[in-house]
């Protein structure tokens, strides 16, 4: 059933559109003498601030070392299902042996990735890092696939707070003097 | 449903609630019965009890007796007053005897589980990412469940050998065994091959292999199975995938006769591993390391991944036509399988009768039994084919009948199913003078030049059954898809005979059961959905007083033996 509902008629003030323009007007001659607040992207960029979640990528300890052990939490935890890891053994002569797992393959799909940072936040390894890049362009669909080449290039060395593998390593030097 | 009579019951009472179970059982499987967890490692339902993990202590009491008197001791309430044991007992070591009392949801037992698992991560390394046991591992599952959630542990932690190999296929890790020794008694009791023990004392113990050998035996991936940790992994799966991953289908071990039931492991379409699934029947909760392999042939070399007639790759339903064509000229003859499923060697009896009663050859394929989860019959299925009404004898293991009878010119068209006929005594001379249908899964020698080839699925790509050594009716299920360019075996056998015989006939596992149910007499009744997990046993009659190869293994005694003669 149609329900009417009446309209008020509209007072005078309001039938000489006088009010509106006058109200339109105040704002632009505010904006005309307030500083300007537009950036000239791409020439100038923005100011990242701490916390921003931009592109995934891998990174290594400030001694060189991989520090993505391959233990695929990332995987299972993506929920877009952007990344795919083929894991591999470190071989017994590597000097990083005793970490004994490294990644063969570690593909992010940048097309399917939603920057949530779940990855980052799982993590036991502190391996990745949603950095600060946050323009992904290419002209085909598979160079948007970061291999792990790639996501080492654009994670470079963070500072490391724990080194447990090098305590480990050292703890395996000291330990056998029982 | 009314459980047959037992005598021999004793009736427990765990947390409250009373549970009837067989004489000699103990306090885990009791609780297990009733839905309680007790939390153990070192304990096995298949080996013996040691009791040195102390993981499943419980409190225990009896029923208090007045020795005097020999009259119960009645409490304020008038029931019978409970005597309990001033210190915890552990469960595993602890058989049920009547009236026995069980508490395992007390303070003292809490602060139980707590203390051991502190004890037992104290030179635990924290090695989760890089250990392959995540996911599956009973010290993450119990820290999780039953300890006290943080560490007080600030000393330095131990340090022992890592990345040892045991054996070609066994690596292992000392810093996360934590001494259960299951492993040491699997090699003792099962494989009867004891290299495996402890060396040092105290926290300083290392499991380690004997001087001068190696855990080489076929069973040695079981210790990977029953290791609660991730000290012994394997050496073909070790770093591939994590477990969390896999989904598992249950299948069936089709390197012999014995049918041990298995778990397959895989993801997105690809297989990882191979395990053992608990059958009390057939295998317990073993298998052989050999049969763990065999989800290499899915991605094999010589893999047939499509179809072919005359030499080119051609759609299944045109190299079926090809097919229909050259066995409707007749002088027919077909060697079937032992390693094709039950639906698919009863829809080749379809195709036999078919094409103007074709006479069917079977190869027999033998090996020597190992008396455990290998028999001499090196096939999954011979009992199948028996009971189908396939063949009516045991095979031989050469084809020297066929051979003949293509020498004498009487055959003009050969099916082969999964047979390599150089190895069954065909010369190449006779394969030439024969037109070849070849429904197989791999290339196989000699057959190169076949008319057609139809390809088919492996077992872990299908879903079907086997008849074991016991007559035991298993079945399998598909575990991962199949190439691209093969078909399911029985829509390919069900095409050749709807075709040939101009009668439509069923081509799935379910459909093929409602037929053999109708037509055989063991399998009346029967239906594929019916069969339970742990298979079915089907009345062989005279078939089961056949000479069959198989000696004695585990749960089964040839039909001989067991008659006592």
């Amino acid at each position: 059933m149609a329900k009417v509902i009446p309209r008020k008629p509209l007072t005078l003030a309001e039938r000489t559109y006088l009010p509106q323009v006058l109200g339109g007007l105040k704002t632009t001659f505010k904006r005309m003498v307030s500083p300007n607040v537009t950036l000239e992207y791409p020439e100038e960029r923005p100011v990242i601030p701490e916390g921003y979640r931009g592109v995934p990528t891998l990174v290594k300890d400030p001694d060189g070392r991989e520090k993505c052990v391959s233990c695929q939490l990332c995987e299972f935890v993506c929920p877009p299902k952007a990344i795919k890891i083929f894991p591999g053994e470190i071989p017994e002569d590597a000097p990083t042996a005793h970490v004994e797992k490294a990644p063969r393959d570690f593909q992010i799909d940048m097309l399917r990735c939603i920057y949530c940072g779940l990855c980052q936040e799982v993590c036991p390894e502190e391996a990745i890092f949603l950095q600060e890049i946050f323009s992904v362009t290419g002209y085909t669909r598979s160079e948007l696939v970061y291999n792990k080449q790639k996501l080492y290039e654009l994670g470079g060395t963070l500072p490391d707070r724990h080194f447990k593998w090098e305590k480990k390593r050292q703890a395996a030097e000291r330990g056998h003097q029982h | 449903m009314t459980a047959p009579a037992q005598t021999d019951l004793v009736t427990v009472v765990i947390d409250g609630k009373e549970i009837a179970v067989p004489k000699g059982t103990n306090i885990i499987e009791a609780a297990s019965r009733l839905g309680i967890e007790i939390p153990h490692y070192c304990y096995h339902p298949k080996l013996s009890v040691v009791g040195n993990c102390r993981m499943c202590l419980v409190e225990m009491g009896m029923p208090m007796i007045d020795r005097g008197s020999g009259k119960p001791i009645l409490d304020d309430h008038g029931g019978q007053k409970i005597g309990w044991m001033p210190r915890p007992a552990i469960a595993c070591a602890t058989a049920a005897v009547p009236g026995m009392q069980i508490r395992t949801t007390t303070e003292l037992v809490k602060q139980c589980r707590e203390g051991v698992m502190e004890f037992l991560l104290v030179n635990h390394p924290l090695d989760c990412p890089i250990c392959d046991q995540a996911g599956e591992c009973r010290l993450q599952e119990f820290a999780t469940d039953y300890g006290r959630g943080y560490s007080r542990f600030i000393e330095e932690k131990n340090v022992k050998p890592k990345r040892t190999r045991l054996g070609p296929r066994v690596m292992l890790d000392d810093e996360r065994c934590i001494l259960c020794s299951r492993c040491i008694r699997f090699c003792q009791e099962v494989p009867k091959d004891d290299v495996l023990g402890f060396v040092d004392r105290g926290s300083y113990s290392t499991l380690t292999c004997y001087p001068g050998k190696q855990l080489e035996n076929n069973y040695s991936l079981n210790t990977v199975d029953i290791c609660p940790v991730g000290a012994l992994t394997s050496t073909d799966f070790r770093f591939k995938m994590r477990v969390w991953f896999l989904k598992q289908t249950p299948s069936i071990d089709t390197e012999s006769s014995v049918g041990a039931n298995t778990f397959v492991w895989a993801r997105e379409g690809k297989i990882y591993r191979i395990t053992p699934r608990r059958n009390d029947a057939v295998n317990d909760t073993w298998m052989a390391d050999s049969g763990r392999e065999l989800y290499q042939q899915v991605e094999a070399e010589d893999r047939l991944n499509a179809c072919h007639a005359s030499g080119k790759p051609v759609p299944a339903p045109e190299a079926l036509q090809a097919a229909v064509a050259l066995l409707k000229e007749g002088k027919t003859a077909i060697v079937g399988s032992a390693r094709a499923s039950l639906e698919e060697q009863f829809l080749l009896k379809k195709v036999a009768r078919a094409a103007g009663g074709a006479p069917v050859h079977l190869v027999a394929h033998t090996g020597e039994g190992d008396g455990l989860l290998v028999s001499a019959d090196r096939t999954p299925n011979l009992r199948g084919a028996l009971l189908t009404g396939l063949i009516d004898t045991l095979p031989p293991a050469s084809l020297e009948a066929l051979g003949a009878a293509i020498d004498a010119g009487e055959v003009q068209t050969l099916v082969v199913v999964r047979e390599d006929l150089l190895a069954a005594g065909l010369t190449e001379a006779q394969l030439e003078r024969v037109r070849i249908i070849h429904l197989d899964t791999h290339r196989r020698p000699g057959l190169e030049r076949a008319a057609v080839v139809l390809a088919g699925l492996t077992v872990f790509e299908k879903a079907g059954s086997f008849v074991n050594q016991q007559f035991r009716v298993q079945k399998f299920q598909k575990a991962v898809p199949g190439p691209g360019g093969a078909a399911e075996d029985l829509f390919l056998l069900a095409t050749l005979a709807a075709e040939l015989g101009g009668e439509s006939m069923p081509s799935t596992p379910a459909s093929v059961w409602q037929a053999m149910a109708a037509e055989i007499a063991a399998f009346r009744g029967m239906t594929f959905a019916g069969i339970p997990d742990d298979g079915v046993v089907v009345e062989a009659g005279r078939l089961a007083e056949l000479p069959f190869v198989e000696g004695e293994s585990l749960h089964y005694k040839p039909a001989a033996e067991a008659a006592g003669v």
